[in-house]
């Protein structure tokens, strides 16, 4: 069965995480992040850990095997912390993991919770040092006495090591929870965006950052939106988008002031008055917005649909796909088990003919921009055999369920996929269920 | 009539989401608030303009342009600091509710004589449908100021009083629910007495 990108078909690869339902709150991952050649997976769970997985070099011998992600480094990267000033307790999950491309042997990686960022350098060491002078091997110090000749210590293999290194600690410049980070393709600067502001930093710099969108209201009961998620353009060093909780997306060029709280293009679609109802304020509150990797167009999340955007054209988006409308006569009831509230991030495919998202009882959308096609697929343990072919999933929302669809009653809304990576450039895609990430690669024939 | 109590529920459930979202870890959520307090301004506002027209039908559920009247009063949040414990800032009618407040409003843990140390907007005071932060006082029993640290959410053990588990919470008095309704509703002072209680 074909289906999205031709004739591409979807397979199990692997499952990383825990089998038993019992889940461990610390173990819920809360964010997915392929690096720039794919060949590093990243994931942050709410027990401030940073698991990265390595792509496994082809094995030639087998080639419908695509490589393997084999854990490579495991690290604690944020821990609680209590801030005294406000008798608050500042959560150690992780809300975003970016990657910095690589410059030289080691890699890094940005990674934040809701107050802090923290820069990490992974490194490989695959040799140490042997035949020191005044040392033993074991470390203990040689008395020198009976030290009678020098030699220069030699460095021999050992067994790979990778090491994990916080080497910058950007703190202290966000009263309110940050939602997004963004690396500027400059590769010397960074934003990061909470609630109400963002902050502009430099990389090697900690003790500062400059302040460039601030829309706290000097009144804050005069407060009606928030920066719900912000990115830099993929290529103009000077551009970044931020999204707010009422649906509108705003462009911002840095070349035009210092605070960029007057926006260059702004992105909104007007509401379309049959679908009011008492949550249309929240449906339409955008969780998540990411850039093309062309950099021509830009991808907005909502509740209910994914959003394309030309950046030439702010009245309307060009495409927009449903994600899962057979919920919008549900909206009461996922208001009150506070699924309303989830926030779903998507993701583009390497050649941005493909968009992916996240929905409920496990399923996940794709949807061909190019052949008008959409596709739900499941991640589940039951499909979980070596390259098993995912089938196709079909909801049925209402009137006579045909055989293999599943009812909207039947969907269970404790399982959702609020985070998915497609690798920047093959077809292998990382989809995040509560506790576990599933990663599936398209079948080579 | 069916969108009134659609109305009632769906602000019963956002009022005990408000209460519940001061407990949780990591602190108040603007965002989330923000959301909150938007819907039970939608539910308000359906529920007073269905409980004035009176007539036979009710009404496409939201109305647009109620949204445009309060443009000047809108959601109010309370900064994820010092405002955590004390009211949840909610877009008002402007007048009759606030006088109504003005003689119910509790700044939490205050002494009479002592004035309040938060910056008073219009629509700071507490709305009149939630129930008094004032712990019940055993008859003989006097209130003192407590000392400001004490009204932080997230410091356990001085929040007990305001926890919603504890049996002696005062039930919502009369006129402190003339807010929804502007009238005596005894079937919103059950519900709503109901929903925060079960919390």
């Amino acid at each position: 069965m074909a289906g999205p990108g031709g004739d591409m078909q979807w397979c199990f690869s692997q499952v990383k995480g825990a089998i038993d339902d019992d889940v461990a709150e610390a173990d819920i991952i809360s964010t997915v992040e392929f690096n720039h050649t794919g060949e590093l997976l990243a994931t942050g769970d709410k027990g401030g850990r940073v698991v990265i997985f390595q792509q496994e070099i082809e094995n030639k011998s087998q080639p419908q095997f695509r490589s393997e992600y084999n854990v490579y480094s495991t690290f604690q990267s944020h821990e609680p912390e209590f801030d005294y000033l406000k008798s608050l307790e500042i959560e150690e999950k992780i809300n975003k993991i970016r990657w910095l491309p690589q410059k030289n042997a080691a890699q890094f990686l940005l990674s934040t919770n809701d107050k802090t960022i923290k820069l990490w350098k992974i490194s490989e060491r695959d040799k140490r040092p042997e035949g020191y002078n005044l040392k033993e091997e074991d470390g203990r110090y040689k008395d020198p006495n009976t030290i009678t000749s020098l030699r220069v210590p030699v460095l021999i293999p050992m067994d790979l090591m990778v090491e994990a290194s916080p080497r910058r600690v950007f703190a202290n410049a966000h009263t309110y929870h940050i939602n997004s980070i963004s690396v500027n393709s400059d590769n010397e600067t960074y934003l990061s965006a909470d609630d109400l502001r963002i902050n502009l930093w430099h990389l090697e710099i900690t003790d500062r950052s400059f302040n460039i969108v601030d829309i706290k209201p000097a009144n804050m009961e005069e407060l009606t939106e928030v920066i719900t998620a912000a990115e830099f353009h993929p290529h103009q060093c000077n551009t970044f988008v931020y999204s707010s909780s009422k649906g509108t997306i705003r462009l911002c060029d840095m070349r035009a002031s210092a605070l960029c709280d007057k926006h260059s293009k702004l992105f909104e679609e007007p509401e379309d008055p049959s679908n009011r109802s008492f949550f249309s304020e929240i449906i339409s509150s955008i969780s998540d917005v990411k850039f093309s990797h062309n950099g021509r167009y830009m991808m907005t999340r909502d509740y209910l649909s994914v959003k394309i955007w030309d950046l030439n054209m702010e009245n309307r988006p060009v495409e927009t796909y449903q994600v899962h409308e057979y919920l919008r006569s549900k909206l009461c009831s996922l208001y009150e088990n506070d699924c309303i509230f989830d926030k779903f991030e998507c993701c583009w495919n390497g050649n941005d003919s493909v968009v992916m998202t996240g929905s409920y009882n496990n399923f996940f959308r794709m949807f061909d921009r190019g052949q008008r096609r959409d596709v739900t697929l499941e991640a589940s343990r039951e499909n979980s055999k070596p390259l098993q072919v995912l089938k196709p999933r079909k909801v049925c929302a209402g009137g006579k369920r045909k055989k293999d669809e599943i009812s909207v009653d039947s969907l269970d809304f404790n399982k959702k996929i609020l985070h998915t990576a497609w690798h920047p450039q093959d077809n292998i895609i990382a989809v995040a269920t509560t506790n576990n990430l599933y990663i599936f690669q398209d079948k080579v024939n | 009539m069916e969108v009134n109590a659609e109305a009632r529920r769906i602000l019963a459930v956002s009022i005990s989401k408000l209460y519940a979202s001061r407990t949780q870890r990591g602190g108040l959520r603007l965002h989330r608030s923000l959301l909150l307090s938007l819907v039970m301004r939608s539910a308000r506002d359906i529920y007073h303009s269905s409980r004035e027209s009176e007539g036979p039908t009710p009404e496409e559920p939201m109305e647009t342009s109620s949204g445009a009247e309060d443009e000047q009063q809108q959601a109010g949040l309370p900064e994820p600091q010092p405002a955590l414990v004390s009211s949840e800032k909610l877009p008002e009618e402007p007048d009759s509710a606030e006088e109504e407040c003005e003689t119910t409003e509790d700044k939490e843990n205050l002494s009479p004589t002592r004035q309040s140390r938060k910056r008073r907007g219009k629509a700071s005071a507490a709305p009149d449908f939630l129930p008094s932060k004032r712990a019940r006082l055993e008859p003989g029993e006097e209130r003192y100021a407590a000392p400001l640290s004490s009204c932080r959410a997230g410091a356990g053990d001085s929040l007990t009083a305001l926890s919603l588990n504890r049996g002696d919470w005062i039930p919502l008095r009369a006129e402190e629910l003339t807010y929804i309704g502007q009238s005596q509703d005894k079937g919103i002072t059950g519900a709503m007495v109901r929903a925060v209680r079960s919390t």
